[in-house]
């Protein structure tokens, strides 16, 4: 019984942060998006010369635009909390929840995959730059690190667009299928999308891969460094047991965060990716909206990008904890 | 001699693997920068000036780097363009470090419920994922330069603001800060003279960093369209229209993208060398 009380005040303690932080989300998106010059109205009225004020006048009311700041608030948040996000505001006026769920999976999984594959060459990477520090394979990787930091995403695209697509003629340059995919096989389904995928995944993957192996190598140096490894070597244990049990084991935590810090990132990521390789996936679709000055979207994937993010930290904090029995300690005497 | 040779390559290696990378770095962003501010010396036309009998021509004597679909000189639009990312990143890093700063000295001297609501604001500002957001507020307003700048400055002063609290944490508890305030001397006076100037190295390195960072997401602003608007040269909307002529005209997609990436890797290595040298707790731990 002791030792749950404090845990269960540090969850209560956490909920209401996370709490805090969703409500401060929201009053953010809500009044940058609001307080904005222009309406959701001003495409229809002013591109249709029969439209005129009591047009836009009726159309304000039906998307409740007439209302009070502090009330269309309100009533937004109230609708939030029952998991409606509302309809969006374009033609179709479907519900937004349902638009971002039929995106979704598309962005999800090209981050997914890439993340893996970063994850697949950064280590590696990142191990070897730090176990053999100052030497060349250091310095070439170090150099790559730097090269991909200043990379701007969209103009690799066009140079993997120009040399993979033009050049070689070896993979479709945008879209996510080719005409004719319904009449496809299933294998020749998978083809077709691996195909029209692998452009915008090395894209990501690239993208990611200088933070994740520099970030790699530091752990490794901090690690290489600590008195356990030198007690593991002296224990007369080979090199590549101390560095792959007891050296990777303890430089993989921090990854752990950083892993829950990049989730903005890509999501932000997303919208310049989706929209070089015309990709139907959430970028896409949040920068149509923004073209179109649908609220009720735009704040829809506002939310649930920044509600996104937070889970991804806080999951990082829970397989830190779960992962590092030393944190879990150490969390505990605080709070005891 | 030979051991009089020896030692000057020892010396010069030392010297190098010590300062090289600064000056690899100041290198690069030195050249940009005068590259782009003697552009009207270091070009023959001036970046809006049409040629309409030389469109899309290859890269040749009279047009360095080739023309655009207009018939616009690519190297001209190059250094010109130059200017736009160079000053917005400056002001937005400006922007950002001026609010970071200030934020971080009050909410770490203070303490207390100040710095809990900051510290809370910040949480708050760092889960958004603010590329979304900067397009949603630029598309809003008017894509000028002014909002640019304003919009990027005002999304990214979180990471100066932990930097700065955390620096002021420590050196609050320092003896020359008891020393000061037992001669009374005003708080004010306190944050700006003694504790500031103290934290300024992280914060110098971080705006160095900063910039590298601003340029990036103008360019890629102007290149959704929603950055920097055409007649005037970005790097962000040459690559926008170099996009769609990719099989024709190369040169257009290259060379923008080449200059992005040389002068926000001039700004990394230079702030990542500043570090190494003068913080040498953070060394080998980029961004």
């Amino acid at each position: 019984m002791m030792s749950h009380a404090p845990l269960l005040l540090r969850i209560f303690r956490k909920c209401l942060w996370i709490l805090i932080v969703l409500w401060g989300i929201t009053v953010i998106s809500f009044l940058v998006i609001h307080l904005a010059p222009g309406s959701p109205t001003d495409m229809d009225v002013t591109l249709n010369p029969l439209a005129g004020e009591a047009a836009r006048a009726r159309l304000e009311a039906l998307y409740g635009l007439d209302r009070s700041l502090f009330e269309q608030y309100m009533s937004w948040l109230d609708r939030l909390l029952h998991l409606d996000f509302g309809n969006s505001m374009s033609a179709d006026a479907r519900p937004v929840m349902t638009k971002i769920l039929e995106r979704l999976p598309l962005t999800v999984s090209m981050n997914v995959i890439s993340l893996l594959l970063t994850l697949l060459i950064a280590i590696p990477c990142g191990i070897l730059s730090a176990c053999r520090q100052n030497t060349w394979p250091d310095h070439i990787i170090t150099l790559l690190v730097f090269l991909g930091f200043a990379m701007p995403s969209f103009w690799l695209a066009l140079l993997l667009m120009g040399f993979f697509g033009i050049d070689l003629h070896l993979l479709p340059l945008s879209g996510l299928t080719s005409m004719g995919y319904e009449t496809f096989t299933p294998w020749e389904k998978f083809l077709d999308l691996a195909r029209h995928l692998t452009l915008p995944i090395l894209v990501y993957t690239i993208g990611s891969l200088a933070g994740m192996s520099r970030y790699m190598r530091s752990c490794m140096l901090d690690v290489l460094g600590q008195d356990y490894m030198l007690t593991a070597r002296a224990k007369g244990l080979s090199g590549y047991t101390v560095i792959m049990r007891h050296g990777l084991r303890n430089a993989l935590l921090p990854v752990i965060t950083l892993l829950g810090l990049s989730v903005p990132g890509l999501i932000g990521g997303s919208v310049i990716i989706e929209s070089i390789f015309a990709l139907p996936g959430l970028g896409n679709l949040f920068y149509s909206a923004v073209m179109a000055r649908d609220y009720t979207m735009i704040m829809g994937n506002l939310v649930l990008g920044s509600v996104l993010t937070l889970f991804g930290n806080i999951l990082a904090d829970i397989c830190y904890g779960l992962a590092d029995p030393r944190i879990r300690l150490r969390a505990d005497a605080k709070t005891g | 001699m030979s051991g009089n040779s020896s030692s000057f390559w020892q010396r010069f290696c030392f010297v190098a693997s010590k300062y090289g990378k600064l000056c690899l770095g100041l290198g690069i962003v030195l050249i940009m920068t005068l590259a782009s501010l003697g552009a009207p010396f270091l070009t023959t036309c001036p970046p809006e000036e049409l040629h309409l009998d030389h469109i899309l021509e290859a890269p040749s004597e009279n047009f360095l780097l080739g023309t655009d679909r207009l018939g616009r000189d690519v190297f001209s639009r190059l250094l010109y363009g130059g200017r736009v990312s160079l000053w917005v990143g400056f002001v937005a890093v400006g922007i950002s470090v001026s609010i970071g700063t200030v934020l971080g000295l009050v909410s770490g001297y203070f303490r207390g419920i100040i710095d809990e609501l900051i510290m809370r604001f910040v949480d708050v500002m760092l889960c958004f994922p603010s590329f979304f957001l900067i397009l949603a507020v630029i598309a809003f307003w008017e894509p000028d330069l002014t909002n640019i700048m304003l919009v990027i400055g005002l999304t990214s002063w979180m990471g100066v603001t932990r930097l700065v609290r955390a620096e002021t944490l420590s050196l609050r508890e320092r003896d020359f800060v008891a020393s000061a305030r037992l001669c009374g001397t005003p708080t004010r006076s306190i944050l700006w003279r003694h504790i500031l100037p103290n934290a300024l190295g992280p914060v110098l390195i971080s705006a160095t960093l900063g910039v590298a960072g601003a340029i990036l997401i103008e360019s890629s602003l102007s290149f959704l369209g929603l950055g920097v608007q055409p007649p005037v040269a970005s790097w962000g909307n040459m690559l926008m229209e170099g996009k769609n002529v990719l099989e024709t005209a190369p040169w257009l997609s290259l060379y923008p993208g080449l200059a992005i990436l040389c002068t926000v890797l001039g700004y990394n290595v230079l702030g990542e060398s500043l570090r190494d040298l003068f913080d040498p707790r953070q060394k080998d731990r980029l961004f």
